[in-house]
């Protein structure tokens, strides 16, 4: 049992570190990222549902400089020739289908590259939305580039250019078209990369005066730049509910395409912090390893354009370890490389300062340069500061270029603020356990060592009280307070109680005075198992340490003393199925036989029987019946009216609701009145006339 | 005694048949609806006591039904007899139409209860 509580507190504390850990430490892309980009593009039959994925597929596999062109090409050069061939190919699966062939140089014949570029120059200069121009000036690139045709040239990049500007707004962000007045940052993004284009296949210089609006553009697009506390910075779309919806990643990574791209083809700085460009990259690099394929792609890709732009290039400051030990003398070891993991060009790293976390107070150590060791690429400080002891603190590191070139070309953000814990052993000294009397005279202390095992047997009542102290201190002499300093007092009925040891400096103690406990304890007397939990997360000897049992004497509970709550007999029972859950439905009123209420359905028949019998015995007869026509219609209309109106009744009870029922009734009613007092004034008028006669 | 009392009995029953034979032929027939709807109250009352009182409202609204009619009919019997001089400047086609346009209402109340 102890055991096993012990390995899981180490799993707590292992956790611990590790989240609090990543939390803000960046690490450039590495091997892990490689099998993941193997596990999650795996073809489907060695092909993929579309030509974009493959691409993103190709691409994150050169970025990543991985093998796998000969597993995917046949296929997907087939539906390259495929697409390229057919006059009715959509735009966009063109531009995929030249960005594949891009990577993977598929035999094509050049009759076949002739006519997509006249296609697509039809396209450019017939185009009015954002993405035709994206897709078409795109695709005429990538067919400069593969067939080195330099004589392909847009007709009218001038014109190109300033109807691409056109859908620009004044917040830097773009507009997919012209009818649309959304703007999108992801949009700006596609605009950039398409205007990196437009400048690639200009014949001659693009005007001066539209490339300074477009750099005036991306500074307005850097104004709306999102960050967050650890000094990661990232673009989001503005409106949540637009049609097509781009997350925090891929608009990101659309704008880092297009500025890089962008920077790529114009002359002259941008003017943008650098500081900026390294918080995208550690956005990028922040979210670790993607687990979707999109995602992966796109942080791959827009990872790339940034390892050799030229706007700057973000250098990342990674430790292989933040966890350091002080028995085992570990060295902080710092790596400092490109995005993609490629090696930093010649550089200092400082420590400059070493903070206890949580305190705000000067620095522990002075300035200190780190050891290049070029074998390994690894800055090195051979020990840890000596005044460094036991917990949390916060390594700040500073990178210094040597070459002054390079405070343009890259970007190293100053300072970079990492936590560290460092671990070691803790000194638990003078442990004692004692039972004292209430006026403090000591009947028994008893040594205990909470390095070793322990089996103290102590008695006491409930006049007396339990005491328990010790002495925590750190290997530099400091006093140690550790997440955990837990007392349990476990009865042989399982009825634990656990007390919070309280701390003083370096001495820990606590007084149990069971007069006051009685209650607590439910006056239960007998052996009692005592436990001792010592843990922290930085604390290399953590322990949970049975220290021995006391016989506890206690009084006779009150009558009306609270029971020990119910003890859960074993873990399976309290998780386990519970029992089924039967229901009671409400009990069916009793019925009589049909045989008997058929009967008297019959006998209800009789009375009206006897009445039609009493009738013809009477000599009733119909002789009374109106023999004119009008009237007669009326005597006939009014029966049928109250047929009806009972026919109604009878529709009433049998399906339909009070409502219906008197709209209907109400037509129905009016009719019967004027029928009824037609006939019946006939009838007095006729008797009338006979008094009179 | 004995006999004089049964033989009183007899007159006055004999006295009141030939009393009622002339009443007129209409009365009489109100007479007897009357006597059918009692005695359909009476079957449903007695089925009631056999079979016991589970959808009450069925039952009630069945018993009050010919209950209904019962009176309005007594009422109509009332109102239409010429003997009686309280009703004597009402036409009978009148009263007739009030007993219709009661028994509808009723029997629309009824039905409501019937459930």
């Amino acid at each position: 049992m102890a055991r096993s509580l012990e390995g899981f507190l180490v799993l707590i504390v292992a956790a611990l570190v590790y989240s609090s850990a990543v939390a803000s430490v960046f690490q450039p892309i590495s091997d892990s990222h490689r099998s993941v980009a193997l596990e999650l593009f795996t073809p489907l039959e060695g092909s993929f549902s579309s030509l974009a994925e493959t691409y993103e597929a190709l691409r994150t596999f050169e970025v990543l400089g991985i093998d796998k062109k000969t597993d995917i090409n046949t296929a997907a050069c087939q539906s390259v020739l495929e697409t390229l061939g057919s006059s009715s190919s959509a735009l966009k699966d063109l531009f995929y289908a030249l960005k594949v062939n891009g990577i993977l140089k598929c035999e094509i014949k050049k009759d076949v590259f002739e006519g997509v570029t006249s296609s697509l120059q039809a396209t450019v200069s017939s185009a009015g939305a954002l993405l035709d121009f994206y897709y078409s000036v795109g695709g005429l690139v990538i067919i400069k580039d593969q067939t080195s045709k330099d004589d392909l040239y847009l007709a009218d990049a001038e014109g190109v250019f300033g109807s691409i500007k056109a859908l620009s707004q004044s917040d830097g962000r773009w507009r997919y078209n012209s009818n649309n007045p959304e703007s999108s940052t992801f949009a700006a993004g596609l605009a950039l990369q398409a205007l990196a284009d437009v400048v690639s296949l200009s014949s001659s210089e693009i005007d001066q005066s539209l490339i300074g609006a477009t750099k005036n553009d991306i500074l307005k697009l850097f104004d709306s730049i999102e960050k967050y506390d650890d000094g990661t910075f990232y673009f989001d779309e503005k409106l949540v509910d637009t049609h097509e919806h781009q997350g925090p990643l891929s608009t990101t990574s659309s704008v880092v395409r297009g500025l890089t791209a962008f920077a790529a083809v114009t002359s002259g700085s941008l003017n943008l912090p650098s500081g900026k460009i390294l918080g995208l990259a550690r956005f990028l690099l922040g979210i670790g390893i993607p687990g979707d394929a999109k995602d992966l792609f796109n942080q791959v890709d827009s990872l790339a354009s940034l390892e050799s732009n030229l706007v700057a290039i973000p250098l990342i400051l990674s430790l292989p370890a933040t966890v350091l030990s002080l028995t085992k003398k570990d060295s902080v070891k710092v790596k400092v490389n490109t995005v993609l993991g490629s090696n930093a060009p010649p550089l200092t790293v400082k420590l400059v300062g070493v903070f206890r976390s949580g305190s705000k107070d000067t620095s522990l150590v002075e300035g200190q340069e780190l050891k290049f060791n070029p074998e390994s690429a690894v800055y090195a400080l051979d020990a840890l500061p000596k005044s460094v002891d036991v917990g949390k603190y916060t390594f700040v590191f500073e990178m210094v270029l040597h070459d002054p070139d390079h405070l343009n070309l890259y970007a190293t953000g100053g300072q970079t603020q990492i936590p560290i814990f460092v671990t070691g052993l803790v000194k638990v000294d003078s442990a004692e356990i004692a039972v004292l009397d209430s006026d403090l005279g000591s009947t028994e202390t008893k040594k205990i060592d909470l390095s070793g095992e322990n089996t103290v047997s102590l008695s006491a009542n409930h006049l007396q009280k339990l005491r328990l102290s010790f002495q925590l201190s750190t290997s530099l002499g400091h006093a140690f307070k550790p997440h955990q300093a837990i007392l349990k007092l476990t009865h042989e009925s399982k009825v634990e109680h656990s007390f919070v040891v309280g701390s003083s400096g370096k001495h820990f103690e606590i007084n149990l005075d069971f007069l006051g406990l009685v209650e607590k304890f439910f006056y239960l007397s007998g052996k009692y198992n005592v436990q001792l939990t010592v843990g922290d997360a930085v604390m290399e000897n953590s322990f949970l340490k049975a220290i021995g049992h006391l016989d506890l004497d206690l009084p006779e509970p009150p009558e009306k003393a609270a029971q020990p709550p119910p003890q859960l007999l074993d873990q399976k029972l309290r998780y386990g199925p519970k029992a089924e859950i039967t229901h009671i439905f409400r009990v069916p009123e009793k019925l009589p036989p049909k045989e008997l209420s058929h009967a008297f359905l019959g006998l209800t028949l009789l009375p009206l029987l006897g009445f039609l019998i009493g009738l013809l015995h009477l000599g009733v007869n119909l002789k009374n019946f109106p023999s004119s026509s009008v009237p007669a219609m009326f005597a006939v209309l009014f029966h049928l009216g109250i047929a009806a109106v009972l026919l109604l009744y009878a529709l009433f009870w049998l399906k339909w609701d009070l409502f219906t029922t008197l709209k209907a009734l109400g037509f129905l009613g009016a009719f019967l009145m004027f029928v009824g007092h037609r006939i019946l004034s006939h009838l007095a008028s006729i008797s009338s006339k006979l008094k009179s006669a | 005694m004995a006999r004089t009392t049964s033989s009183d009995a007899q007159a006055l029953f004999h006295s009141l048949r030939s009393a009622y034979t002339s009443t007129p032929t209409s009365l009489k027939i109100i007479d007897l609806y009357v006597c059918f709807a009692v005695f359909t109250a009476i079957i449903q009352v007695v089925y009631m006591a056999v079979v016991g009182s589970f959808p009450f409202n069925s039952f009630l609204s069945g018993v009050l039904s010919c209950v209904g009619t019962a009176v309005l009919a007594v009422c109509l019997r009332i109102q239409v007899n010429k003997e009686n001089k309280e009703f004597k400047d009402l036409a009978p086609e009148r009263a007739f139409a009030d007993f219709v346009l009661c028994n509808l209402v009723l029997h629309l109340v009824i039905m409501n209860f019937l459930g």
